[in-house]
């Protein structure tokens, strides 16, 4: 048990999981606003935009989230040589947050368009009746209401992303939870199953409350029909 | 999908007008992204023609790319196998009418769920390698499979339980009717299909498992994006190699997303509870079947 203990103060748990809490929340940021500008597309009335959003949502979603995340290190940093900073561990924590978002926008999208099948085709119907055209019409009346129906299914794409950002060691993140449990391990290879345990219960309190959150959340805020 | 439709008017003149400029402008744009992009590799070297020769090698497909894509078939195969037992095992035991092991049950698959899958990779690979209960060599790809099968097995546990309780009240009457016990109707008429209904939903996640296979990366086990990366390094041309293992995903998941969206449309027949009309094609329910 003091062994167990000693470990905490060798290594900083809490700061690597919060490593994971900063890349989630950027890439949660910036992987909603390219998954509506991607939704809107694809409900758009302008074909190029539909197959471009098509071709996007395809092409992020089928391809492994390791294979994303380590192009980021070994195409984009070692031989592009794109820096998103002057700091060398900033730059790779730039690239991954990028990679995540770019992978979760797809599911994103496809979250968000589930969530406008749900909005009854009378809506869209009266807001042309109103004389809206595309963009307020979806702006004003399709989006808001898709969103509410949208909660639940954004709220597994965010699960999945806080969950994902472990992935980011592929990208040479070396400070995230993953990486720094595999120290730990590798160090005290004899604490190896309470090592594990802290880093689980670590996610099951990230995400059991988001679960449960979401699903009230989406329950409370449905639009009653 | 509906609504796709009719969020827009059937477009008048200046509409269609609209509509052809902003078409223009949309694939300038879209062609301007892939011009930076392609603009930015070659500024690099990256479309030179030795960049790409590699690949209509015999050698590099025999080496490198073969052995890899088979090495991520077979965890990705074996995975699928065992977490269908295990999501069928545990989905049934959240259906047990046994107070304990619904809650057992339940208990696993939700902390299952909720932990990522690299972790558990990581942590049965090093306690596996250094426990010495299997071959050293052998600790990743069962690290892989053990991990592909504890988180997808959890999610499949849960498709079944949300098919089973999808399914109309009158089957497990029915079953309990003609005299079945509570687990011999569950087995014998809810689960089988409940299986036919989530058939879409478990090949989405078959995608899932496969994609997931690459998290093998992380911890040496020799699948496709670790040979590729090989390859890259040895041939000095690690962006082509990645771009062609990420294409060698793309297709296969794309063809297995495809299978899973057409299966939801043909098992709609069988799964909605609607009764076929006399004018119903009627090759659909064969094919369904």
């Amino acid at each position: 048990m003091e062994n167990y203990l000693s470990l905490f103060q060798t290594y900083d748990v809490p700061a690597a999981f919060w490593v994971n809490i900063q890349l989630s929340f950027w890439a949660a940021i910036f992987a909603l606003v390219i998954g509506t500008v991607l939704a809107l597309f694809r409900i758009s009335p302008i074909p190029s935009l539909q197959l471009f959003g098509a071709a996007y949502v395809n092409i992020f979603r089928n391809t492994p989230l390791t294979i994303i995340l380590a192009f980021g290190f070994l195409g984009l940093f070692s031989v592009m040589q794109i820096s998103l900073a002057s700091d060398l561990t900033v730059s790779l924590f730039r690239i991954a947050i990028v990679g995540l978002a770019l992978y979760h926008a797809a599911f994103v999208c496809e979250a968000i368009r589930s969530g406008v099948n749900t909005v009854p085709l009378g809506q869209a119907e009266a807001a042309r009746a109103i004389g809206l055209s595309f963009l307020p019409a979806a702006r004003l009346i399709i989006l808001p209401q898709a969103f509410r129906g949208a909660i639940a299914p954004l709220g597994n794409v965010l699960i999945a992303l806080i969950k994902n950002s472990t992935v980011a060691a592929a990208g040479s993140v070396a400070t995230e939870s993953s990486g720094l449990m595999k120290t730990m391990i590798e160090f005290r290879s004899d604490l190896v199953v309470p090592i594990f345990l802290t880093f689980a219960l670590g996610f099951v309190i990230l995400v059991i409350p988001i679960g449960l959150l979401t699903t009230w959340a989406s329950r409370r805020l449905a639009v009653a029909r | 999908m509906s609504a796709q439709q009719v969020l827009f008017d059937a477009p008048g003149p200046k509409a269609r007008r609209i509509i052809l400029i902003s078409n223009i402008v949309g694939v300038l744009i879209v062609l301007a992204i892939l011009a930076w992009i392609i603009s930015a590799l070659a500024g690099k070297g990256q479309l030179a023609a030795s960049m790409w020769t590699p690949f209509l090698e015999s050698r590099t497909w025999q080496f490198f790319i073969l052995p890899g894509l088979l090495n991520t078939l077979k965890a990705a195969g074996i995975s699928i196998v065992t977490a269908v037992v295990f999501g069928l095992i545990f989905g049934v035991g959240r259906l047990s009418h046994s107070a304990p092991i619904r809650y057992v049950s339940g208990l696993v698959v939700e902390v299952l769920r909720a932990v990522p899958v690299l972790l558990m990779m990581i942590f049965f690979w090093l306690a596996l390698g250094s426990s010495g209960a299997v071959q050293p060599q052998n600790a990743p790809l069962i690290a892989v499979v053990i991990a592909l099968t504890l988180y997808n097995g959890s999610v499949i546990a849960e498709l079944v339980r949300s098919g089973v309780h999808g399914l109309p009240k009158g089957q497990r009457e029915a079953g309990m009717a003609i005299g079945l016990t509570r687990n011999q109707s569950l087995r014998n008429i809810e689960v089988p299909q409940a299986l036919i209904a989530m058939l879409p939903a478990l090949i989405s996640q078959f995608v899932v498992i496969l994609k997931d296979s690459a998290l093998g990366f992380i911890i040496t086990y020799p699948e496709l994006l670790q040979f590729t990366r090989r390859l890259g390094v040895g041939e000095g041309n690690v962006i082509p190699s990645l771009f062609v293992a990420a294409a060698i995903f793309i297709v296969i998941n794309f063809a297995l997303s495809t299978l899973a969206t057409r299966l939801s449309v043909l098992l709609s027949f069988r799964t909605k509870g609607r009764r076929p009309s006399p004018k119903d094609p009627i090759v659909l329910t064969p094919a369904a079947t």
